[in-house]
């Protein structure tokens, strides 16, 4: 199963690389990794999407807290959160096959970000069901590139309990 | 970030120290009283400031040595070893130290050299990526880019590595930080935000650990090294008195609760007592504490501990549940935690359990062919534990004589066993003996060592002579390393691959280092030579040619569960 567990961590050298070792170390499988700035200077925070049953997932939660450069650590498992995933993506668009695709990234609310003669790139953002989603329906015409940035999550406020 | 704290410099104007000497005075405010090191390029603002310094500083002949020298100082005193390591070589040497510590729980602060700020990262000469290098094997490490860091990064070391659950912390520090000077600042109160330990454990799981040994008719304490690094031997024994349980403990545990009073299992798991394996298995409460289900303890985790409910205390969260399921968890510390489990508790008798407990204790001792000619290993601790009356400090190496050190040296109090556990470092016992003995000056320490342990680092029997310590190496020298040759007699056909060993003459060694020496090669002898060893005032070794042969009993098989150990039907024909 797949768990989000994110970590604030101290933003100084060597905690990447501690957090990767740990994992490495311990047989735990990160299926990804999202780092970046917080609005606090002196903090990161990383969002590791882990996969392990709870008993494995509980150990990454503790083994992760243990890390004197990580502040706190938190498993998204049964919280209302957001999460979202980022994807560059180029997928062969000849002038014929255009205006299907288009229409395809329309109807998933993703954007053109770029057009050669052959090929057009979209950036989609969304969870991630709707990112893989988005992958196989432009498979059929021939996917030539991809990047992913991993998936970050967000707590939502308690007050509001609908998820978008 | 560089507030100024008013505990520190005197009067009002401020002080500019280099690098160097910030490093030497915040030791010695620590209270470092005793060191180990090794010099190298890099390190030589260092030494330079420590020539000054009143603290003792101890040269090994190898950074392992000296790591390994640390860390039994730590584990005889409950202080901070501290260490010092040039970059590269110096810095790669300590690795195994720094893993056997870090396995082990034990507090360590290692100082490594660096080549200078400017050259990291250009396969200087000696550079390693040391904190990289040393990641997985301390509790924390760091290197100090700027001296304004250099004062709050020790004391952050020393916190972190002292603290929760003890492990070595490495700082690494650039030689161009050692002698650039910034302004001297004292000690403040400690605050790291990812650093946060809980000693108190919770009430209400205190409460049902409480409940849970007042119903229970089986119970069993589980201890281990936790226990003598909370400094809570005292309050274990009042724990098991009052509420009237018996008490096993683990290799790291041999110590912290009296092994000649009744209550006393003695050491469980791979090579422990069977009825301390039996218990294990039969128990309707095992109380854990300050131990981790290691495997070399556990057997097969299938079937350990089936009857029983799980107590687990530890500092460690992450310890809890992590290879046996726990029922009752109570994370904190063990001292404190005691202290109010000893409130909860009421005195049970037990008796149809502690009967079983007694006739298990009877049919299967710890034992050996007594009647044999040629010199049992056994035989020779047996007797040194009468003629040193359980109270010496033993050190020990890594294999069959590290087990029967546990099985037949029989110890009173925490502190007194100093062993590599969990890593299982061959070579550990030297090196571990004249940390211990700088530890205890009056002490009579003792490393009871096998032939190939011994091999290894038995350089430093000259960093002994030149210290003047009165260490003593009770070498068992089978010739073999013998708990390889075990398994192959026993695994693998008796095809001893590459474990018999051409051994140097060991006593002409030891006098060419400067040491006493002396070879033991008849039964008749070992008394009279291990008195003559205890009363020589200079570092001696002996060298006890012991049967080749003999294997340590019980044994559970790898895959095995505690209470299918091979050997109990030889014991029983021996004793």
């Amino acid at each position: 199963m797949k768990h989000i567990i994110s970590a604030l961590v101290l933003n100084k050298p060597g905690v990447l690389a501690h957090v990767a070792g740990m994992f490495a170390a311990r047989a735990f499988n990160i299926d990804s990794l999202a780092v970046g700035r917080t609005e606090d200077p002196k903090l990161s925070r990383m969002t590791i999407v882990v996969v392990g049953d709870d008993r494995v997932v509980e150990q990454v939660r503790k083994q992760l807290a243990k890390i004197v450069s990580i502040v706190k650590v938190q498993d998204f498992a049964g919280h209302d959160m957001v999460a979202r995933d980022l994807m560059l993506l180029s997928v062969a668009a000849t002038p014929e096959k255009r205006p299907e695709i288009l229409a395809l990234i329309e109807m998933f609310g993703a954007k053109v970000v770029d057009i050669g003669s052959k090929y057009v790139m979209v950036e989609v953002c969304g969870p991630e069901s709707k990112i893989e989603a988005f992958i196989d329906a432009c498979r059929p015409y021939g996917v030539k590139d991809m990047v992913r940035t991993g998936t970050v999550a967000m707590s939502r406020q308690k007050s509001r309990t609908q998820t978008v | 970030m560089g507030k100024k704290s008013s505990s520190g410099a005197p009067g009002a104007g401020t002080i500019r120290k280099p690098g160097s000497q910030i490093i030497v005075d915040i030791l010695v405010e620590q209270g470092v009283e005793v060191m180990f090191g090794y010099l190298g390029g890099v390190v030589l603002p260092l030494f330079d400031k420590l020539y000054d310094s009143p603290i003792k500083f101890i040269i090994p002949r190898h950074e392992q040595g000296g790591c390994h020298m640390a860390d039994a100082y730590a584990r005889a005193t409950g202080k901070v070893g501290v260490i010092v390591a040039t970059s590269g070589p110096g810095a790669t040497n300590l690795v195994t130290g720094l893993a056997t510590a870090m396995m082990d729980s034990i507090p360590l602060v290692a100082i490594t050299g660096q080549v200078r700020t400017t050259l990291i990262g250009n396969d200087a000469f000696q550079e390693a990526d040391t904190t990289g290098i040393t990641r997985p094997v301390t509790k924390h490490n760091v290197i100090v880019k700027d001296v304004a860091d250099l004062a709050d990064t020790i004391r952050e070391a020393f916190y972190i590595a002292s603290t929760g659950r003890p492990g070595p912390v490495l700082i690494d520090i650039p030689v161009d930080v050692q002698v650039t000077e910034t302004d001297w600042k004292g000690p403040k109160e400690i605050n790291m935000p990812g650093y946060k330990v809980r000693t108190r454990g919770h009430a209400r799981q205190i409460s049902t650990a409480a409940t849970a040994i007042n119903n229970s008719k089986r119970p069993v304490v589980y201890a281990g090294g936790g226990i003598i690094s909370a400094g809570a031997s005292d309050e274990l024994r009042t724990f098991a008195e009052k509420a009237n349980l018996p008490v096993t403990t683990t290799l790291l545990g041999l110590g912290c609760y009296d092994q000649t009073k009744d209550e006393s299992l003695d050491m469980l798991g791979m090579h422990g007592s069977a009825y301390a394996n039996y218990a294990v298995q039969e128990c309707d409460l095992l109380i854990a504490i300050g131990s981790r289900f290691e495997d070399r303890v556990t057997g097969k985790l299938a079937t350990f501990a089936q009857k029983a409910k799980i107590i687990h205390v530890d500092i460690d969260p992450a310890s809890i549940s992590k290879n046996v399921y726990v029922d009752i968890p109570v994370v904190g510390d063990a001292k404190e935690i005691l202290n109010e489990l000893i409130g909860a508790v009421e005195h049970k008798e037990r008796k149809e359990w502690f009967d079983m407990l007694a006739k298990w204790k009877k049919k299967h001792p710890f034992t050996y062919n007594r009647r044999a000619k040629t010199i049992k290993p056994q035989y020779v601790i047996e007797e040194l534990c009468r003629q040193t009356n359980g109270d010496a400090i033993i050190a020990t190496g890594v294999g069959q004589h590290q087990m029967w050190s546990a099985q037949f040296y029989k110890y009173k109090h925490p502190r007194q066993f100093i062993s590599s556990g969990g890593l299982g470092t061959m070579g550990f016992g030297l090196p571990a003996a004249i940390g211990a003995q700088l530890a205890m000056p009056d002490a009579t320490v003792i490393d009871i060592d096998g032939d190939s342990s011994f091999n290894m680092t038995l350089t430093e029997m000259s960093t002994a002579v030149m210290y003047e310590l009165p260490i003593k190496v009770c070498l068992l020298n089978n010739g073999y390393m013998g708990m390889v040759r075990q398994w192959q007699e026993l695994f693998y056909g008796k095809r001893y691959s590459q474990s018999s060993l051409k051994n140097p003459n060991f006593a002409a060694v030891a006098k060419a280092l400067g040491a006493v020496g002396e070879v033991c090669d008849k039964k008749a002898d070992v008394p009279a030579a291990l008195e003559r060893m205890l009363a020589e005032t200079r570092p001696c070794l002996i060298d006890f040619h012991v049967d080749p042969e003999e294997n340590v009993w019980p044994m559970v098989a790898a895959g095995k569960g505690l209470h299918e150990m091979d050997g109990l039907d030889i014991f029983e024909s021996m004793s």
